[in-house]
């Protein structure tokens, strides 16, 4: 009972975090339709900047985190517009190349300035004692991820179902020509988006740290796994996202307290049986 | 009437072959000659120089998969791997060490890896495609990680002694017999693969790559083709896996790492896909760059193969010799 109800509880924290990264990768990939491998670098980055401020400024965790998203979708902007913009509409495979190599440039870039060491992020006081049930007491960082995670679930749906930049954004995803004939200034939404996707990346990247450390391989050891989220949901899809993340983060994290010596095995079984069951996704629509 | 034209068309016909073996020809006179000169030039190297002959093996079976078919694939390391262990295994645990044995080991391993990873790549197509390539790869590394009774797990299959070629040219320790081996191996493997993607079954994979439906719509079976060509690509794939067994007498778990499956594909597009003379290319063009960047310092050289993979999107999109040969190409126009 106990070990069911931890890991209960790390597969919905892990699962929370996978989220509030991933969703934006989601919602860039079925609007711009790019297959945008760099989005864990966009993480990590917000990553290395909250670590930043908080250790060696010696901001509050708060604004840490605020500092980080902001810093994120600053670094983030000039690469949107100077690299991004050639490969909306291209093949899948020089998406894949472009976005490869924006996020090896940026690996190597965090390398040589923040050293090759895991970062910490310090939390607050708070956050770091247990929250106790009556029965067994569960570290409140954990309860925090999953909060966290539903209130960007519960944003985002806010957002995109009942606000008219919502509107515009879903009759973009549906069709961007005729939105744009209708008045929509597609390009707005592309960016805005495109900027919310990357300050949820640097967000989920801040609190996850605890879960997912901070280094500079991280872009690279989550990438896959971010991706295949996505694709297990069904692009651009909030509860198809949602679904796969407590999904996997559910095989991958009983996995790990079962068979720890599996490693990532049942993970990769699970989304290959997925993957060939729903080609598009646990929510995705037919084209 | 009739005897002069049928000797005509004999005649035309051999000419007709003649001219299109002509490329062939230049081209294996190219990759000898260019053997050759590293030999000469890096005697002390010629382990990177096998170690580059055999990746090459793994981009050119990419090609006919990227290039030719269209499948974008993030784990063709899967294959070579296979190749790698297959040909490892017979040697370690059966005892079977003549180089050819395992070569042949290793193309059988190979070709039927290849057969299950396209059966399963190509049940879905775009990013799920992609993401079932990757599981591929991964779920093979877990797999070879945890049958470590088989394949030594995370300490890599050591071990293995392979007999002398023929009987007569013992593997040395400069490396001499492993390069002769595999650049022999790297001809052969080149002469056939341009014949196959010559061959009335290579024209139909690139319709495959240009318009699926019409394809279909002929009646051809598109997902069969694709099948065969990924198992030719993983018999490919396999030889490479088994020359890099051969030559460095152990095989680990990085032959079927994710990194090296990334790596193979950004070779292929700085080369140029489409051609087999573009996967060459670019896998010598990398594999150079790497030696020489990373002993400096590894992670400038993630910072440079980054960089370079942005340039060749922006400025090359068809790769080295895509762009060589076009230039090649609008300058004779020009001139003509």
């Amino acid at each position: 009972m106990q070990t069911i109800l931890s890991i209960a509880i790390d597969a919905l924290a892990y699962g929370m975090v996978l989220f509030v990264i991933s969703i934006g990768l989601s919602v860039t990939m079925g609007l711009m339709r790019v297959v945008n491998l760099a989005h864990g670098a966009f993480a990590m980055i917000g990553g290395y900047i909250a670590s930043y401020a908080a250790r060696d400024l010696g901001l509050a965790y708060g604004f840490a985190v605020i500092i980080a998203v902001v810093g994120t979708i600053l670094i983030a902007i000039p690469i949107e517009r100077l690299l991004y913009r050639r490969i909306y509409g291209a093949p899948e495979l020089t998406q894949v190349l472009m976005t490869i190599g924006i996020t090896f440039c940026v690996i190597g870039i965090a390398n040589y300035v923040f050293g090759p060491t895991l970062k910490t992020i310090p939390v607050p006081a708070e956050l770091q004692q247990s929250v106790s049930l009556g029965f067994r007491t569960i570290a409140a960082h954990r309860l925090f991820a999953i909060a966290c995670g539903l209130a960007v679930a519960l944003g985002l749906w806010f957002l995109i179902e009942r606000t008219a930049f919502g509107v515009k954004l879903r009759a973009t995803v549906d069709n961007a020509a005729m939105a744009a004939a209708l008045g929509v200034k597609t390009k707005i939404v592309y960016a805005a988006s495109f900027a919310v996707a990357v300050g949820l990346a640097a967000f989920g990247g801040v609190v996850g740290a605890e879960l997912l450390p901070v280094e500079p391989y991280y872009a690279l050891r989550y990438m896959v796994t971010f991706l295949v989220v996505v694709s297990v949901g069904g692009a651009g899809s909030i509860p198809g996202a949602l679904a796969a993340c407590l999904l996997l983060g559910g095989i991958d994290t009983t996995g790990r307290y079962l068979m720890p010596e599996f490693g990532e095995f049942f993970f990769y079984l699970a989304v290959i049986a997925i993957v060939c069951l729903f080609p598009r996704g646990l929510a995705g629509r037919a084209k | 009437m009739t005897v002069p034209t049928s000797k005509d068309s004999a005649s035309s016909a051999t000419s007709d072959r003649r001219v299109r073996l002509r490329p062939d020809v230049i081209g294996v006179l190219v990759i000898a000659a260019a053997a050759i000169a590293g030999y000469l030039l890096f005697p002390n190297n010629l382990a990177l120089l096998t170690r580059i002959t055999a990746i090459a093996l793994l981009v050119l079976s990419l090609d006919l998969v990227t290039g030719y078919c269209g499948v974008a694939t993030l784990g063709h390391a899967a294959l070579f791997g296979a190749g790698a262990y297959g040909a490892g295994i017979v040697a370690v645990h059966f005892g079977m060490t003549d180089p050819f044995a395992m070569l042949g080991f290793g193309i059988i391993a190979g070709a039927l890896a290849g057969l299950v990873s396209g059966v399963v790549v190509l049940r879905a197509h775009g990013l799920p495609q992609l993401v079932l390539s990757i599981a591929i790869v991964h779920l093979a590394h877990e797999v070879a990680n945890k049958a470590s009774g088989w394949t030594g797990g995370s300490d890599g299959l050591a071990g293995i002694t392979p007999d002398a070629v023929f009987g007569l040219y013992q593997f040395d320790l400069w490396g001499r017999t492993a390069y002769v081996f595999g650049i022999v191996l790297l001809i052969l493997v080149f002469v056939v693969l341009r014949q196959i993607v010559r061959s009335p079954f290579g024209m139909l994979c690139r319709g495959i790559r240009q318009d699926p439906l019409r394809v279909q719509a002929l009646g051809a079976s598109v997902n069969g083709t694709l099948v065969k060509m990924y198992v030719i690509s993983g018999a490919v794939a396999g030889a490479g896996g088994a020359l890099n067994a051969i030559s460095t007498q152990v095989v680990g778990l990085d032959s079927l790492s994710f990194t090296l499956s990334a790596e193979a594909l950004v070779m292929l597009v700085l080369g140029g896909t489409g051609s087999l003379y573009g996967a060459l290319i670019g896998t010598l063009t990398f594999m150079w760059f790497e030696d020489v960047v990373s002993a400096a310092n590894p992670f400038h050289w993630l910072t440079i193969v980054g960089a370079l993979l942005i340039a060749v999107v922006l400025f090359a999109p068809k790769g080295l010799y895509g762009t060589i040969a076009a230039w090649f190409a609008g300058r004779k126009r020009r001139s003509a």
